[in-house]
């Protein structure tokens, strides 16, 4: 459906994408996170054809994205987090022109997706907040049978009930078998929405899997009360962030070393124990934590 | 107006000098510059005062008259009055569009662009951003005045004397004053920076036209127009300085009409109210080309329009030299010596460059939309559409090759009409209209560059600025200060028959269309290359 190999891009002398992989499968939701400036949009700008890739390959439905991209885009939706429109032209007016320059444009399906994102069409774009211009973007994407949609950010605008009426669009999209790639910052959106994600930093594509597989990297916050004092848990690699109050130690643990450290603690006599499970935010902030080091963002 | 609605302007005026630390020194180099090298060159051209009065006698014409200004001290024209006469009002015309082009990118472009919602959200007065581009262009227009004064004094030429050379720049101060404060009021009823910029050159070319008017039809026309004021200001002759406080007391009156306007204003929004609009795409709406279109209407309408009067100004004074020559039987016997052509061809020919080079803007405006598109981010909704980039390309060019003829057709028409109802012997609708559209190859081939230097790259499209001013320059002024012949064969428009003076030659027609078709060729092949801001 969608695969890039090593694609490179860079700006003068600075690299944007140093090597990205990506695999989208038919059917299936991926996320894309990371960080602002990670190069989500401009590897979302290579695949749509608007930017030329210095290296790598990139293909969707198996056709080059920068050669045959007029012949792809008849079969993708684009939804960009900053949506700029003609400030002369009326919502409704660009809905209709968008749906109509890519075809295959379903005015019921339109209507349908008006009244449930509570847009007003008649407004001139110039009138329209951000929020409202993306819904624009979105209202002409998901009106169209589009085979798959490339969403970068799209819900940076949104209030949160408009987050979920867009959540039940995507899901529906994926009903109906259609694939979505979901550039994010929202991590609770990723988490809900997508089968399969990939996390990119400083061009470079970190970690992509399956979310349970990627739980598998992640830490466990455990809690834990034991009738006698608990010791020697400072020794085990994979433990991290130890503190201890009265009976109450509470540590963070490597989840792969889970089994360890529990049978380490059954010898102390556990009284209570609370584990949280490890959420993709803990992911995402391991990975701006710990493996950027020192080096600071902007 | 109380002090929290100026809060930050300083910091922003700040921000401006740093975002133009190029292109101000650049306009006041410019500006001030032209004068000083034209004043070193009357030395050189006219040493005598013989010459100078020889000079004299050749500007006093209506034609002249309306390109330049009827002019003071002819009878002793001293290298001052030379410069008063013939460069006054050109530099403050220049001058104003400065004014105009910086006053839109600091408020209304820069709105548009979203630069003021970050500034809104910051600690920054309702009127800041308008109080510190005004500051700003004023400022910049001081110091032209103040080095263009200094700078005359310093050549030490005869009759060019400091207190004079100082009005001298102080009266295109003002101008650039008159006309940034001007800009502001009138951008406050337009919808986008686009529609600002249509309004403010609009206004500017109607007082230079009127200044037209005034010198040749009726006197009373230059009291209502800043180009008026500066002409009577008569700086080198009499030095009437009282009239400066005219540009200066209209200006604060626009400005502080504009900043109230402003004040009530919506962040990009114009006056103007908002009404429902349509709630689909209609019938029309339905293909790239529809969209321009759609876009480009009413800039069309409005270009049109000027493109009218410009030319019924021409007209107008058209019939003024019919009259003039008539009377004159020494240039009677000139026009016998020059051959069987009549002078009033060559005149029509002349002003229909002039109208050529008009129509070249609105031609070239047209085309650099997709420059604009591109830098506002529009042109990424549409090629992630199954839109091929060379049809949107081809959409523009061609859209710019209908403007250049609407455009050229809608001076032929001013230019006609109000010749047929001014002079005795008037042109027919025909050969007005030849001696327009004859220009249609070399406005093609400025597209053509134009579209190739969007090819390479949009950051280098003031390029092509550049050249319709050395190309204006080099058929307007060159006439005036006999530059070299071969001169003209440098821009487009000298290879274009001078009908109905000449025959209408088909070999230089014919080379222009295919230098535009290669040119556009060639970026059309570029433009599908480069990556998309
Ligand atoms: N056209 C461009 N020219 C130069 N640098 C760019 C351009 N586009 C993006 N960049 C840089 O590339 C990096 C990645 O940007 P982007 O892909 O927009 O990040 P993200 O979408 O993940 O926030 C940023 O540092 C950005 O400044
Ligand atoms: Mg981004």
């Amino acid at each position: 459906m969608l695969e890039m190999k090593g694609v490179k891009k860079t700006f003068g002398d600075f690299h944007a994408l140093s090597g990205v992989d990506l695999d989208v499968k038919p059917g299936e939701v991926f996320g894309f996170i990371g960080p602002n400036g990670a190069g989500k949009s401009t590897t979302i700008r290579v695949l749509l054809g608007l930017m030329k890739a210095d290296a790598g390959s990139a293909e969707i439905f198996g056709q080059d994205v920068w050669r045959d991209a007029v012949e792809i885009h008849r079969r993708i939706a684009y939804v960009p987090g900053d949506v700029n429109l003609w400030p002369n032209l009326t919502g409704g007016e660009v809905i209709d022109l968008f749906g109509r320059l890519r075809g295959g444009f379903s005015k019921e399906k339109r209507d349908e997706l008006i009244e449930r994102f509570q847009f007003d069409p008649t407004k001139k774009c110039r009138t329209y907040s951000k929020g409202n211009r993306q819904k624009v973007a979105l209202i002409a994407a998901f009106a169209s049978n589009a085979d798959l949609y490339i969403l970068d950010e799209p819900t940076s605008g949104l209030d949160p009930l408009m987050e979920q009426t867009f959540q039940a669009c995507v899901a529906e999209a994926r009903a109906a078998g259609k694939s979505v790639l979901l550039s994010s910052h929202i991590l609770s959106e990723v988490e809900k929405l997508c089968d399969r994600v990939a996390i990119i930093r400083a061009g470079e594509v970190i970690e992509q899997g399956t979310l349970s597989e990627m739980r598998h990297l992640t830490r466990t916050q455990v809690t834990v009360e034991t009738a006698t004092p608990l010791t020697g848990l400072a020794e085990f690699s994979g433990v991290y962030d130890l503190t201890e109050s009265g009976a109450q130690t509470s540590f963070q643990v490597d989840t792969e070393k889970l089994s360890s450290v529990m049978a380490h603690l059954a010898e102390f006599d556990i009284m209570q124990l609370n584990s949280a499970p490890p959420a993709l935010e803990d992911l995402f902030m391991q990975h701006y934590d710990t493996k950027e080091g020192g080096k600071t963002h902007e | 107006m109380n002090e929290r609605l100026f809060s930050g302007t300083f910091a922003i005026f700040c921000f401006i000098l740093r975002r133009d630390r190029l292109r101000a020194p650049l306009w006041l180099f410019a500006l001030t510059a032209t004068s000083l090298a034209v004043a070193l060159s009357f030395v050189d051209l006219y040493a005598s005062a013989e010459e100078r009065q020889a000079v004299a006698q050749t500007m006093v014409n209506p034609a002249t008259t309306a390109l330049i200004g009827q002019g003071h001290g002819l009878d002793d024209y001293t290298y001052g009055a030379m410069l008063a006469h013939q460069m006054l009002g050109m530099t403050a015309l220049t001058a104003g569009v400065m004014s105009i082009l910086l006053v839109i990118r600091h408020t209304r472009a820069q709105e548009e662009d979203g630069q003021l919602e970050l500034l809104g959200a910051l600690p920054v007065g309702r009127l800041a951003v308008p109080g510190a581009a005004l500051l700003y262009v004023s400022g910049l227009n001081i110091l032209i005045a103040l080095f263009t004064g200094a700078g005359l004094t310093v050549l030490q030429l005869e009759s060019i004397t400091a207190g004079s050379s100082f009005l001298y720049g102080a009266a295109i101060g003002t101008a650039g004053i008159f006309f940034a404060a001007l800009t502001l009021f009138v951008s406050q009823a337009a919808e986008s920076s686009r529609g600002a910029l249509g309004l403010s050159v609009t206004g500017l070319v109607a007082f230079y036209g009127l200044r037209a008017v005034g010198d040749t039809v009726n006197e009373t026309f230059l009291y209502a127009t800043p180009f008026g004021w500066l002409q009577e200001m008569q700086v080198y002759v009499e030095d009437h300085a009282l009239y400066l406080f005219l540009p200066v007391a209209a200006a604060v009156i626009f400005a502080f009409s504009a900043l109230q306007l402003h004040r009530r204003r919506d962040a990009g929004a114009g006056m103007l109210p908002a009404r429902a609009g349509r709630r689909d795409g209609g019938r029309f709406l339905t293909s790239v080309f529809s969209l321009v279109f759609r876009l480009q209407r009413t800039s069309w309408m409005f270009w049109a329009l000027g493109m009218i009067l410009l030319g019924a100004v021409y007209g107008s004074v058209l019939s003024e030299t019919e009259t003039f020559f008539a009377e004159v039987e020494i240039i009677q016997v000139l026009i016998a010596a020059e051959g069987d052509t009549a002078l009033i061809d060559q005149f029509l020919a002349m002003f229909m460059s002039v109208l050529a080079v008009a129509a070249s803007i609105p031609t070239l405006l047209s085309l650099l939309r997709l420059k604009s598109e591109e830098k506002r981010g529009r042109l990424e909704a549409l090629y992630t559409l199954p839109v091929p980039r060379l049809r949107v390309y081809g959409v523009y060019v061609a859209t710019g090759m209908i403007t250049s003829i609407i455009m050229l057709t809608a001076a032929a028409a001013g230019l006609w009409g109000a010749a047929a109802v001014t002079m005795e012997e008037s042109f027919t609708f025909g050969a007005v209209f030849t001696a327009a559209l004859v220009f249609v190859p070399a406005l093609a081939v400025m597209l053509g560059l134009a579209a190739l230097i969007l090819g390479v790259s949009p950051a280098l499209s003031p390029l092509i600025w550049v050249y319709l001013l050395y190309g204006y320059i080099v058929i307007y002024m060159g006439e005036l200060f006999q530059f070299p012949d071969g001169m003209d064969y440098t821009t487009p428009y000298g290879y274009v028959p001078e009908y109905p003076a000449e025959d209408v030659a088909a070999l230089p027609l014919v080379g222009m269309v295919t230098a535009a078709v290669i040119f556009a060729a060639l970026g059309a092949w570029l433009y599908r290359r480069r990556d998309l801001d």
